[in-house]
């Protein structure tokens, strides 16, 4: 090459072209290198409702380990995986699932961790109630038959784990005055995210929804400290002498209730 | 060297090679071809359709008869530069993927197992037939650079990046699991599409697809070859140039006579071995080899056949 004049290769392609192609090349690429980069940032994050099977890694990890096989999907004895589409709620060819839809059955064998080729789907999972899909959160507390004071407890009913997962506290009903109330509480420490709670709930819209664990969880604050905890621990309270603010806006002298009120038991005729 | 194109003036290639050849024998390849990529195909449609499993997965990765793992050495690549070592199946099908072709042949991937290849392929006979020129043709190293950039943004941002875009895994994804048409993947293949037909000629398998780029850098050294073993009887029809989808591969074996001799192998890794050149060839100039077989021929059979059409054709003109 260096031979030829005016910088002509053998072939007759000018330094120059070779250059300009190059740099073009180049330019064409790191153009397509950024439309990616934004795209792998979109696709960040899992966005409910969409689940993702058990054993799942967490969500940056699961992006960077799935390759999108879809063989989970395919040993789901229940259907209920489903590869995403570029208009799903997931990225693009990741498996997930719709609780609503199609539930978690829990199987004891986990077939579509075993399936996995990636390890996006851990293999340390053996014992599915060790699985954390995501965690199921009673959100429609005015809808709710169970707080309206019925007695519905099917979410209660259907979990895998109850008694574990959803337990049913007891509270008055304030409204009757007579009855209890059975709320179903969900505790996150042990809810697999299955989704046979929301898959099962009366309504038309579900009152207790599956949440992405990321989303549903507030997480672990060591900021605040209990004081009856801390007292236990010490034996005495932290506190030596009780701070004993003036209190505001309470009248001592002023009746609890006024007098001739009726309500509550008094009021309640069958 | 007889000049031919008497009674072919639009040179549609492969006109000379059936009239010489017969049909059957001027489509032997591109049946066998299509054979292949419908058969690739029908393994993983038969459980879904029939209930009847041969092969789950897609070509990401699959598990054939519950036993063969294989796995796209490409996303096994950019999963490991993403920060995750696949689990054991997924190397060992990554493994045996790219030994295949790395021994066999790097790009028979692009012709004859994906089947996005169909798509462009149909968009380049549409092409033809509405007698659109070349169009833009990007740089052919660029596919180096996009194969770069996809495992350079897998590495920083810790994601199998060109499977968020990838038009082959998302038609693959889209048949195998029906929902083609459900959501944008058919957009995408059908961007790739206008983008062959209007745009740039062979745009995408040829200048940009890192997928076929990768299969082409793993089997630099593979072992099946297309030979112009026969190339004494080349009349420099150029049909052979109209339809090979890389045909820069094609002088270096073809050119014997100014280049001073040399193999009749077509050695350029960028051959993806679809064997059309020996379909249209009237006078069967190639044919499928292997990398040590350096013998030259010269039979003749179809050659003088085809001078004698020729001249017949020269007559009527």
């Amino acid at each position: 090459m260096t031979g030829q004049p005016n910088g002509m290769t053998d072939r007759g392609v000018s330094r120059r072209k070779v250059l300009v192609g190059g740099v073009r090349a180049a330019c064409g690429a790191a153009c397509a290198g950024i439309a990616l980069a934004a795209l792998s940032e979109k696709s960040e994050a899992v966005a409910p409702p969409a689940l993702r099977p058990p054993g799942a890694l967490a969500e940056d990890k699961f992006l960077s380990a799935c390759v999108r096989c879809g063989l989970c999907v395919r040993d789901c004895p229940y259907d209920t995986l489903d590869l995403a589409d570029w208009s799903d709620p997931a990225a693009t060819g990741t498996p997930y699932f719709l609780a609503r839809n199609i539930p978690c059955e829990m199987c004891e064998d986990i077939p579509c961790v075993a399936a996995c080729p990636s390890g996006a789907l851990s293999k340390d999972l053996t014992n599915i109630d060790d699985a954390r899909m995501g965690t199921a959160m009673v959100v429609g507390r005015d809808t709710c038959l169970n707080l309206l004071g019925l007695r519905c407890d099917v979410c209660y009913r259907v979990c895998p784990l109850i008694d574990d997962a959803i337990t049913l506290e007891e509270r008055a009903n304030t409204r009757t005055g007579k009855h209890t109330i059975f709320e179903p509480v969900v505790h996150a420490d042990t809810c697999t995210g299955c989704g046979k709670c929301e898959k099962s709930c009366v309504l038309e819209e579900a009152a207790i929804k599956v949440l992405p664990t990321a989303l549903a969880a507030s997480g672990d604050d060591d900021h605040y400290r209990l004081g009856w905890e801390e007292k236990r621990k010490r034996g005495e309270s932290l506190l030596k002498d009780v701070l004993d603010l003036p209190d505001r806006g309470y009248d001592a002298g002023r009746p609890l209730a006024a007098p001739n009120s009726v309500g509550g038991y008094q009021e309640f005729k069958p | 060297m007889t000049v031919r194109y008497g009674a072919n003036p639009q040179r549609i290639p492969g006109r000379d090679a059936i009239a010489v050849k017969g049909w059957l024998r001027a489509h032997k390849w591109l049946i066998a071809r299509r054979s292949a990529q419908a058969g690739f195909l029908a393994i993983f449609m038969t459980g879904p359709l029939f209930g009847l499993w041969i092969t789950k997965g897609t070509l990401a990765a699959s598990m054939t008869f519950d036993v063969l793992p294989l796995t796209d050495p490409f996303v096994a690549l950019q999963a490991f530069l993403a920060g995750q070592v696949l689990a054991t199946t997924g190397l060992i099908g990554a493994a045996i993927v790219l030994a295949v072709y790395a021994v066999l042949g790097g790009r028979l991937y692009c012709s004859w197992v994906c089947p996005l290849n169909v798509v462009t392929d149909a968009a380049h006979w549409l092409r033809e037939k509405l007698h659109i020129g070349k169009g833009w043709q990007p740089n052919r190293n660029v596919r180096f650079c996009v194969l770069g950039a996809a495992l350079a943004v897998s590495t920083v941002f810790g994601t199998i990046a060109w499977e968020l875009v990838n038009p082959v895994t998302m038609l693959h994804r889209g048949i195998v699991f029906g929902s083609l048409f459900s959501g944008l993947s058919i957009g995408i293949v059908a961007a790739v599409f206008v983008f062959d037909l209007f745009v740039s000629r062979r745009g995408w398998c040829g200048h940009l697809c890192p997928v076929g780029t990768f299969y082409r850098l793993a089997g630099q050294k593979s072992i099946i070859k297309v030979s112009a073993a026969n190339r004494v009887a080349c009349d420099d029809c150029m049909e052979c140039y109209a339809v090979c989808p890389e045909p820069h591969v094609l002088p270096p074996a073809l050119r014997h006579g100014t280049n001073g001799g040399g193999s009749p192998l077509v050695q350029l890794p960028d051959c993806t071995l679809c064997g059309r050149c020996i379909d249209v060839c009237p006078t069967d100039v190639f044919r499928m080899t292997h990398q040590f077989d350096f013998r030259e021929t010269c039979h003749a059979g179809a050659a003088p056949k085809a001078a004698a059409l020729a001249g017949s054709w020269l007559k009527e003109a």
